[in-house]
């Protein structure tokens, strides 16, 4: 019984008497990973929701203490798979700023444009497989999941030919980045994003203004403000609810500052609203992209170049913590060095996790049909959230 | 016709309508394949023609597996309820002047009536699984059948009015000048309606929450495998195919068409063919809406709308003092 002792059950007042507990998860077509919802139903409308995760723990956080410098930042790419490059850059920034470890300037441009790259990758993911979850795997939903991950190649070609992996990519290292853009690489960059940036408005055309969509979509699961800012979201949820906090404009790093670019706010708070926030920093991540393209200085990516060994990084004892936005909000590390190689003690602040946290506060109350809706627009990656 | 020859043609009726459903699938799979940039089926057979040959006999040869809390005789008896109907409303299509099975004088209501009664599979099926997500398809099937069937009926009974028969062969007839969908506003107005309805009755996107894949996994037949879950696929496959054609013997004028009389069955399957790709476009286009909304569309949108459609009609029939021979 130590779930149910565990659970937060939140509850809508209810009349009735009938009720039936449905598992939703962890194996269920839109479960987006394995997470596991029992639902309380009354009819169709959920009465309360009792949120259960931990099914892809991995010992994140353990294992960092077994890896050293140089070897954690491959696996740090597996805490948030779909958005590995911002999961990365959280890691090393974190042994950055302990270690008081210099970046090159052409470095921190290089992190800017992949960091920003698979930002639209994973929100290609995120639109693709939220349609899906309210169109189903047979119907318009999956029309766009297959246009959005087409989309979503684009840029995993890109990140191939930079570091040859397509999902976990150890482009990150500490004091810098492990490989400098082959040659081309720039032109076919720019070449993506525009093609990509002309593909958003054939979504928007898709979807906005259509009745199906919009009915599903407006209204429903609506985090306001000050429920959000109580149960600590981040990310596009936390700026649907109309707070413009965004990481990489409250506290620049690896050069944001140097970057003019909006942070989209919204205020319904509702799954239209979440949907809007992305369509809009879709355009302004492809707009850093060419930015920082342009503005791409020379120089060294490494101010550590060459991996002499595994033990070769050693951060002088103390901690401290760093944080990135990522594309579902706030990735931190919270890092405790005790002077060796490895760490002593990191934390990961999961933007997923927290995220997850406001479902059991606007689920109840919905149908069921809802259910899969708000659980998409939140957009979870289960290796984050469950590290 | 003696029982012989009725039985002779049923047999052949039947194969024909099977063959039929398995390539519809597959014309639906490369529909959707092209919609969503992809290629769909082309490894089996010459462009992928035997896929759907494939996909029959792998789920013949498939595993039936009986969830061991089923009500057995329920969960068995299911998927033939439902194929019954599914399978029945062919006998009153005729496909020519001659045609078909039965050209009954009461053809359209035979086929309202019966192509309604599979909502006793559907719900057999899904309370028979014992299995929560089946248990709440079949709840939500049940509120759809009902809401839709409604709208359906009045605006199969547009046509009816004008050609003042239900006899499928005279609804035809009546349209030798001028087809029913090309009728100034009513007709464009009651054919808008039947699509959406039989869109709901066919239980395709943006109206399948009951099988809703998403959150109810797959609805009622989530635990049905191998023949069984083939024979309600069947099912609703010549629902969908027989719907087209009751859409295109209504609306669209049935065999009429260019060309010598021998043409006729060809254009009638043209036109049941390119209703189904309007169905399919929609279905691939569209997100599903929620079962309260589903309901709110049919009360209070598409059922008001089809009565009144169904009482113009009615007053200019009356008023051009044809028809209304019912």
């Amino acid at each position: 019984m130590a779930v149910t002792a565990a659970r937060t059950v939140v509850e809508v007042g209810y009349g009735g008497n009938e009720r039936l507990m449905m598992n939703m998860g962890p194996q269920h077509p839109s479960a987006h990973g394995v997470f596991r919802a029992i639902l309380t139903l009354e009819g169709e409308t959920v009465v309360a929701v009792d949120a259960v995760i931990g099914y892809l723990h991995r010992c994140h956080e353990k294992l960092a203490e077994t890896l050293t410098y140089v070897q954690y930042p491959s696996i740090a790419s597996k805490t948030d798979y779909v958005a590995a490059m911002t999961a990365e850059l959280a890691y090393v920034s974190s042994v950055e700023k302990v270690g008081a470890i210099e970046v090159p300037k052409r470095a921190q441009w290089l992190r800017v444009i992949v960091a920003e790259l698979q930002r639209i990758a994973s929100h290609c993911l995120w639109l693709g497989t939220w349609c899906m979850d309210m169109g189903g795997a047979l119907g318009g939903g999956a029309t766009i999941f297959l246009y959005c991950l087409r989309e979503r190649e684009a840029i995993l070609d890109l990140f191939e030919s930079l570091t040859g992996a397509r999902l976990l990519y150890g482009f990150h290292q500490i004091g810098g980045v492990r490989y400098d853009i082959p040659a081309g690489w720039a032109a076919h960059a720019r070449q993506t994003v525009a093609h990509i940036e002309r593909r958003l408005d054939e979504y928007e055309a898709l979807l906005e203004g259509n009745a199906f969509f919009e009915a599903r979509t407006r209204g429903v699961g609506v985090i306001s403000r000050d429920l959000a800012l109580e149960v600590g979201i981040a990310g596009p949820l936390l700026r649907g609810s109309g707070v413009g906090f965004d990481v990489r404009r409250a506290e620049p790093y690896s050069s944001y500052e140097n970057f003019p670019f909006t942070v989209p706010t919204e205020t319904a708070g509702d799954c239209h609203a979440r949907y809007r926030v992305r369509m809009v920093e879709f355009r302004q991540s492809i707009a850093i992209v060419r930015q920082a393209l342009d503005g791409l200085p020379e120089g060294a990516i490494s101010s550590r170049p060459g991996v002499k060994s595994v033990g070769q990084v050693r951060v002088a004892k103390g901690e401290g913590y760093a944080r990135v936005e990522g594309a579902r909000g706030e990735v931190g590390c919270y890092l405790v060095s005790d002077g060796g190689p490895k760490p002593y003690r990191l934390k990961w602040r999961g933007a997923s996790f927290s995220n997850l946290a406001v479902l059991p506060h606007i689920i109840p109350g919905h149908k069921v049909a809802d259910v899969v809706a708000i659980m998409g627009s939140v957009d979870p990656v289960f290796g984050e959230v469950d590290r | 016709m003696t029982v012989a020859t009725s039985a002779v043609t049923a047999f052949i009726l039947l194969n024909a309508v099977i063959l039929m459903v398995t390539y519809v699938t597959l014309l639906e799979r490369k529909f959707a394949a092209r919609m969503q940039s992809r290629i769909g089926p082309f490894y089996v057979g010459p462009r992928g023609l035997l896929q759907p040959i494939a996909d029959a006999l792998k789920l013949m040869m498939k595993e039936d597996v009986v969830p061991t809390a089923a009500d057995r005789g329920v969960y068995n008896l299911a998927p033939i309820v439902f194929l019954v109907p599914c399978l029945l409303i062919f006998a009153t299509i005729p496909f020519a002047p001659g045609l078909g099975l039965a050209d009954l004088n009461i053809g359209v209501l035979f086929f309202l009536a019966v192509s309604s009664l599979e909502i006793v599979g559907l719900f057999m099926g899904g309370w028979g699984s014992n299995n929560k997500y089946a248990l709440l398809s079949a709840m939500r099937a049940v509120n759809q059948i009902i809401s839709y069937d409604l709208p359906l009926i009045f605006a199969a009974l547009v046509p009816v009015v004008l050609a003042g028969s239900l006899q499928m062969s005279a609804i035809v007839a009546a349209q030798q000048g001028l087809w029913f969908v090309a009728y100034p506003i009513i007709g464009q107005l009651a054919f808008l309606a039947f699509l959406v309805a039989t869109l709901a009755a066919e239980n395709r996107v943006p109206f399948d929450i009951l099988e809703a894949e998403s959150e109810l996994v797959a609805g009622f037949r989530v635990e049905y495998s191998g023949m069984k879950f083939a024979l309600i696929q069947l099912g609703e496959y010549a629902h969908m195919i027989g719907s087209s054609f009751l859409g295109a013997l209504l609306f669209l004028g049935g065999w009429l068409g260019p060309g010598p009389e021998w043409l006729g069955p060809l254009w009638f399957m043209l036109k049941a063919v390119l209703i189904f790709l309007l169905v399919t476009w929609v279905r691939w286009s569209f997100v599903r809406i929620r079962v309260d909304q589903i309901l709110a569309v049919s009360w209070k949108l598409l059922l008001p709308a089809t009565l009144l459609i169904l009482l113009g009609t009615a007053f200019w029939v009356a008023a051009r003092g044809s028809g209304g021979g019912v």
